[in-house]
């Protein structure tokens, strides 16, 4: 086992680089961070789309996303796999088309997080700000958002969790992330498939682990002293 | 020009009809109240004010701008309202501070912390500035709410059942000091609630609402002395409806003596000749049945409720017939006893003789006692 980490650890975390293109575990955490934060802002913009008064923009973003959320994430990459080529007209890397896949489906996720994190806030709270003399747009950004933001923490981890696993999905088109990565070292070595997935599988979960330990500590940080909630 | 003018208000959910024809001025300064059970579309008016719903028919006006109709509709942002909600809605995530400068963005940083410094003062919080709303008891969180609603000078005050969330002996104490607030500020204001004491101690007018009507709209002496119909006379105060023969348009008789009216009776039913012993019923106040043991009149005592200064007695005439008398409570008799009592009644109101009534007047336990 630690003949096995020495002699593969440098191929483990970046893959062939830099002779070769960037891979393994850095481009993993690259392309869930990127995902993250491309999903976020979309996500937050579904949302709000999803509850708005405006009809014309509330339907199409309801269909777009119950289509979205009826499909596994392996047809979600395969589509866009196959068709992002033909819609931009040039090539698409794999790395680009497992973040299209990614951001899509995670924002459509994230969306319905933070409708049911508006829901959840009393109607008095949106109605009030706006008879203080705001705007629909400018209660949900000053009032409403930063109160079901704060609800909607511990469900936006999960999500990001899932974001992190979803990357191995990368896998299927042959993005070399650190699933990939792991297959191709099992290969090679042969005689050890289930040290080499320990791995693995204890680098996930580290990642994962760490994320929301680090979340738990961001909500401690910015809720300390206003966590108790007016009784409404 | 009245600072608040409904006209002819219309508003539907569904096939529903919440509200109909409802019309309703209010001058500048004044509190104006929308008092009724729950589910009379009192708090849908207010939310019609407010910009919250639209109205299907008619129009609302403020200060002389109009801002509903079925065609026009001024969101809720651009009207200068205020509101104090039922749950305060105050912002949690703000401090106490921070709440009541909320409608005050457009303003300079000093001038802004001026105004809020005087609100608070106003209100009496002056040190719970930096506080955060949880941290405050349900009567200031209360005040806090309308300080917010003040700070921004709004046209016109909503306020709905704002009293609702507090105990009873803090709803009576800060039911006065709202309305000397508001009454300070100059702000014309309308209060929506289902109680009427509540009503009595922060209105200057009340209109009372049912089924998506108003049934009168008056000063609350008037609505108790003078109501317009049976379920206003039913819903405000305490009282019974005794059978009566009127004898000419000042006299009626009834059981219990003959009554004069200063004011000519009006005809209640439709003969337009009132001499002829036609069929009506007197509504009698507990205060109208004064005890005295001189009083040649007796009636036995059927149930009495000690309400500490005073006794509300439920008496029994010779007849069987019940009314109510409201006795100092010094005047103490057992059941079944006989007192001596007399009318001493300033104001007759008259309603034409209702068959149904000892039935509609067992829905309402607190209101009228069946005079049958």
């Amino acid at each position: 086992m630690i003949e096995l980490i020495d002699t593969y650890w440098l191929f483990f975390l970046v893959g062939q680089y830099p002779n070769g293109p960037l891979g393994g575990l850095s481009l993993t955490l690259i392309l869930a961070s990127l995902g993250l934060v491309l999903a976020l802002p979309l996500g937050l913009l579904l949302g709000i789309a999803r509850v708005s008064p405006f009809a014309a923009l509330r339907w199409p973003v309801t269909a777009v996303i119950f289509v979205v959320r009826g499909t596994p994430l392996l047809m979600v990459v395969f589509w866009a796999y196959f068709s992002l080529p033909v819609l931009t007209g040039h090539k698409t890397d794999q790395f680009t088309t497992m973040l299209v896949a990614l951001v899509v489906f995670d924002a459509v996720y994230l969306a319905e997080i933070v409708r049911a994190g508006i829901k959840s806030l009393p109607a008095g709270q949106m109605e009030c700000a706006r008879s203080l003399g705001l705007s629909w747009l400018g209660a949900m950004r000053l009032v409403v958002l930063p109160q079901a933001l704060r609800h909607m923490l511990p469900s936006l981890v999960n999500q990001f969790v899932s974001t992190i696993k979803e990357t191995s999905l990368g896998y299927i088109i042959g993005l070399t992330e650190v699933s990939f990565i792991a297959a191709q070292i099992n290969t090679q070595v042969f005689t050890m498939p289930m040290q080499v997935y320990l791995i693995l599988g204890l680098t996930y979960f580290t990642l994962c682990f760490g994320l929301s330990r680090f979340a738990y500590w961001l909500d401690r940080r910015f809720n300390r002293g206003a966590s108790i909630r007016v009784a409404a | 020009m009245n600072q608040l003018e409904l006209a002819n208000i219309d508003l539907a959910y569904g096939s529903a009809l919440i509200v109909r024809k409802l019309s309703l001025s209010l001058a500048q300064g004044r509190i104006g109240c929308l008092l009724g059970p729950s589910g009379c579309g009192k708090t849908t008016v207010l939310r019609c004010i407010a910009g919250f719903e639209r109205v299907a028919a008619g129009e609302i006006r403020l200060a002389g701008t109009l801002v509903s109709s079925h065609e026009h509709h001024l969101a809720p942002e651009k009207r200068r309202i205020g509101m104090v909600f039922q749950d305060y809605a105050l912002f949690p995530h703000l401090t106490v501070g921070d709440n009541i400068g909320f409608g005050l963005r457009a303003l300079a940083a000093g001038e802004r912390q001026a105004r809020v410094t005087e609100l608070l003062r106003v209100v009496g919080l002056s040190e719970q500035g930096h506080k955060y709303p949880h941290e405050l008891s349900g009567g200031q969180q209360q005040r806090v709410a309308l300080a917010r609603a003040l700070a921004p000078r709004p046209s016109l005050l909503l306020l709905d059942e704002p009293f609702s969330n507090l105990d009873v002996e803090l709803r009576e104490r800060l039911s006065y000091e709202v309305r000397d607030i508001i009454k300070a500020t100059g702000t014309t204001a309308v209060l929506v609630t289902h109680d009427q004491h509540e009503a009595f101690a922060v209105a200057d007018e009340i209109g009372i609402m049912n089924e998506g009507r108003i049934q009168q709209w008056d000063s609350p002496y008037n609505l108790y002395h003078r109501p317009a119909n049976r379920f206003v006379a039913d819903f405000i105060g305490q009282g019974v409806l005794l059978p009566a023969r009127v004898i000419n348009d000042h006299q009626v008789n009834l059981e219990l003596g003959t009554l004069n009216s200063v004011i000519p009776l009006e005809c209640q039913v439709g003969c337009g000749n009132c001499s002829r012993h036609c069929p009506v019923e007197v509504l009698l106040r507990p205060d109208d049945i004064i005890h005295d043991d001189a009083s040649p009149m007796k009636a036995r005592v059927a149930k009495k409720a000690f309400r500490g200064a005073d006794i509300l007695y439920t008496l029994e005439l010779a007849s069987g017939t019940r009314v109510l008398s409201l006795v100092p409570s010094h005047h103490n008799h057992a059941i079944g006893e006989l007192i001596g009592i007399r009318l001493d009644v300033d104001h007759v109101v008259t309603f034409h003789e209702d068959s149904n009534l000892a039935a509609h007047a067992q829905q309402h336990s607190h209101g009228l006692v069946g005079a049958s």
